[in-house]
């Protein structure tokens, strides 16, 4: 691997009065003169030069309150909660934007200190309209621990006593409520600097500053990609993904109608954060039980139709690489995933001209919601439009995917709710049910059988290593832990932002049955060197596609894998709230375990997906049923806006 | 040849990015020359700035936003600006205004049905010493009265006639 960049590289275009803040950290600490003492508290201690005031002070274990400042963004320094008293400085800093550059003594809890920060807090709440116990963050709430923390008692400058703004209400995925807006622009930073979207940013001045979209047009008629980055980086309830949880328990309760449900990996690791434990206990068996509880009549594992998505995906590339090197006949090539919506409407937006390069395959949510309406109704004798499918998702763009007007292959609508991580525990608290206490149940048949290569598409790289181990065993014909140890593929894991690998066919094998209807023979690619790019963040997409667009390094590569939120699906819109990179690395943790005890894991192996192919899909991958039912088309929208 | 207004408009874009520069430094003075030539700012040329300079068409939107003198929507040919800050104020702005206002027609914020004035509050136009103060597009008046306003609103009137075949192309 070569080309390494971080997903905090992204705020390098954050605007220069803001990167007037963050300041470059020298890499080597431990040459002379490159540490400073700072004493907070009468406490001291060495930091690299440069580090802040906000750095040292959670060295030493010494809590400030923050509010605008967020782990992944960029320094703003615009909410004022974190203060302190620097001595020789005649007014307050702000912690999280004074680089400590000479020794320096702090004080953090000073009488000055405690009266601005409870003033800060007050005047925040001044134009905070809303009542926490009719809000969807209530007990996840940063203004309301704050205030709580402060000990504020009756509102000194006032309250709103009525809503001020319309909430937006328009996207399938993401409502704005201006209301609860305390101008922290993290929503901003993250849409401009972590994901390239720009959607939102701060317009008017003074008292009458906002965020808006371009031209305060709703956030379904801007660019909005419905990734959900800024609901899960909201410290208010002013973002929140459109919840569908009523209409979901309205379902379960209609005796006539057969509730199904699937869930994605990520949910899996992450939905035990809602429930006080540590992040990265994964419980995937006992949502199951839990799932049964609330009365959904069957629960499915979504990495059944991960596993055809790599077949069918797979498949689409060795057509499109037969076509190329044997036909010689031109083809879009590298291939793009097409998994992540947030990715796809992307692309959509930003860069219509490279949709030939996107898999036609639908995701797999919309997979699993074509066959539950269709070889799961016939098998079970049940009428589809009886059939309420139900997806479990770490994600507010599937809320979108799942109601585009192609997607109902089916003849029905194929995916009838997305429900995110966040959602589903709120109903499970709802149903009375402790989840981390309830006992496990596996998944229910004829899907029921998982595969390690399943569950990783949760993480970045996941998509790729899944679709390595099935093409390495297919098409050389040798066993891909003779090739990576335990059938681990280490090159394209990781958080690195933009990831490239290289691996070269060392020898051909017979074509499989299940694809023999499409190569005569491997022969054609002996010896040849696969390449393949990963990166996870749309920022980070950008910098592969304007690659591409240059005739870069990563236009000579033959498939690549997108996704739109860093760290891959367990970053998800729909994930439990906070999200730091510390919390992403524990649920790819948990990932990854699981993955690890899976008895098959590879996509190829999975016996309820080759059932699939001998039963229902009896033309094979990328056939005329397969593409009737699983793939799709995609709409080039473009960025500007009539 | 007749070219069509916005490929026109693209083309002047294009043009003033490049002589200021061609970077996101350059976001303003172009904002400038596009409010200078079309008289605002549309909604169009926003987006092809921000297409050009790389950057979010909801960025320029917040710089145009932000700017009192960055329109969005046309305005009347003559902004008229009153500064209402407290040395202008103490040396008799209410009278001023309640003159500008009467001899118009129209209030603060308004523009003329005939599309040839508006008028605005201003906060300090810097003339402090020699309030009232008001600005014309880019003009200074200063010690204002209301016998004045008469005067200036005259001169304007009749410069309008004058130049009635040379108004601001408009998109």
């Amino acid at each position: 691997m070569s080309d390494k960049s971080d997903t905090k590289q992204a705020a390098s275009r954050a605007p220069v009065s803001q990167r007037a803040f963050t300041v470059e950290k020298p890499k080597d600490t431990t040459g002379i003169g490159s540490q400073v003492s700072i004493t907070i508290d009468d406490r001291e201690i060495k930091v690299p030069v440069g580090a802040t005031i906000l750095d040292a002070a959670k060295e030493l274990g010494i809590h400030i309150p923050t509010l605008c400042f967020h782990d992944d963004l960029c320094v703003a320094g615009v909410c004022r909660v974190c203060v302190v008293e620097v001595e020789g400085q005649r007014t307050l800093q702000a912690a999280c934007a004074y680089p400590v550059t000479a020794p320096i003594n702090v004080k953090t809890h000073t009488r000055k200190v405690r009266q601005a920060r409870r003033h800060v807090v007050d005047l925040l709440l001044s134009k905070h309209y809303g009542e926490c116990y009719a809000c969807v963050r209530n007990n996840n709430c940063e203004l309301q621990s704050l205030a709580k923390e402060y000990g504020v008692d009756h509102f000194r400058f006032g309250h709103p006593d009525a809503p001020i703004y319309d909430p937006d209400e328009s996207s399938y995925s993401v409502h704005r409520d201006m209301n609860k807006c305390v101008l922290c622009r993290r929503c901003v930073r993250t849409c401009i600097d972590l994901q390239e979207v720009g959607v939102l940013d701060a317009a008017h001045r003074g008292v009458e500053s906002r965020i808006e979209t371009f031209l305060d047009k709703p956030l379904a008629d801007v660019v909005c990609i419905n990734c959900g980055q800024c609901v899960n980086r909201c410290p208010t309830g002013a973002l929140k993904a459109n919840d569908p949880t009523d209409d979901v328990w309205a379902a379960i309760d209609d005796p006539a109608k057969h509730v199904v449900i699937q869930t994605a990996p990520s949910p899996r690791a992450g939905v035990g954060e809602c429930f006080g434990l540590e992040p990265g206990i994964p419980l995937t068996l006992e949502m199951n039980t839990a799932l049964r509880r609330c009365g959904f009549d069957r629960v499915f594992d979504t990495n059944f139709t991960a596993d055809l998505t790599i077949i069918e995906e797979g498949t689409e590339l060795i057509q499109r690489l037969h076509t190329a090197l044997v036909q010689k006949e031109p083809v879009a090539l590298p291939q793009f995933t097409s998994c992540s919506p947030g990715w796809v409407k992307f692309i959509e937006h930003f860069y219509p001209e490279m949709l030939p390069n996107l898999s036609s395959a639908k995701s797999p949510q919309q997979m699993f919601g074509a066959i539950i309406k269709t070889y799961y109704a016939k098998v079970n004798n049940l009428d589809p439009k009886d059939i309420v499918s139900v997806a479990l998702m770490p994600c507010s763009a599937k809320k979108f995917e799942c109601n585009r007007p192609e997607m109902n292959d089916s003849g029905y609508k194929d995916v009838d709710y997305g429900l995110t991580t966040r959602e589903l525990a709120r109903m499970i608290s709802e149903a009375g049910i402790h989840l981390p206490e309830v006992p496990k149940s596996p998944f229910d048949d004829p899907f029921g059988q998982e595969t390690g290569s399943g569950v990783i598409f949760g993480a970045s790289g996941g998509v790729m290593e899944a679709a390595l181990r099935s093409v390495i065993e297919l098409v050389c014909g040798i066993k891909v832990e003779d090739l990576y140890d335990h059938a681990d593929i280490i090159p394209v894991r990781g958080f690195e932002g933009v990831k490239y690998a290289e691996i070269t066919v060392p020898d051909v094998g017979p074509v499989p049955d299940i694809l023999a209807h499409l190569v005569p023979n491997w022969d054609w690619l002996k010896g040849a060197t696969l390449k393949v790019g990963v990166c996870h963040g749309t920022a980070n997409a950008k910098k592969v596609l304007d690659d591409i667009r240059a005739g870069g390094k990563f236009s000579e590569c033959h498939f690549i894998e997108f996704m739109a939120c860093p760290g891959g699906c367990l970053g998800g819109g729909g994930q439990p709230i906070p999200t730091t990179a510390e919390i992403r690395a524990a649920r790819a943790r948990a990932i990854y375990s699981e993955d690890d005890r899976s008895e098959v894991r590879k996509s190829h192996e999975n016996p309820a997906v080759l059932e699939l192919y001998g039963k229902f899909l009896t033309d094979g991958p990328c056939g005329e049923m397969s593409h009737k039912l699983l793939h799709t088309g995609y709409v080039p929208r473009g960025k500007y806006i009539p | 040849m007749l070219v069509p207004v916005q490929e026109r408009l693209r083309q002047d874009i294009e043009g003033w990015i490049k002589s200021n520069g061609g970077d996101r430094s350059s976001l303003l003075p172009v904002l400038q020359e596009v409010q200078k030539k079309y008289s605002r700012i549309s909604d169009y040329a926003m987006q092809v700035i921000a297409d050009l300079l790389d950057i979010h068409p909801v960025e320029v939107h917040g710089v145009v936003s932000f700017y009192s003198f960055l329109k969005e929507a046309h305005k009347g040919r003559f902004e008229i600006r009153l500064c209402r800050t407290i040395s202008c104020d103490m040396a008799g702005r209410d009278r001023v205004a309640r003159q500008l206002e009467n001899e118009l027609g129209i209030t603060f914020g308004e523009t003329t049905p005939d599309g040839r004035f508006s008028l605005e509050w201003a906060n300090c136009v810097g003339m402090c010493d020699q309030g009232p103060a008001l600005l014309v597009n880019e003009q200074v008046f200063t010690c204002v009265t209301p016998e004045k306003v008469h005067d200036i609103l005259a001169h304007f009137k009749k410069m309008m006639d004058i130049n009635v075949f040379q108004q601001a192309e408009e998109h």
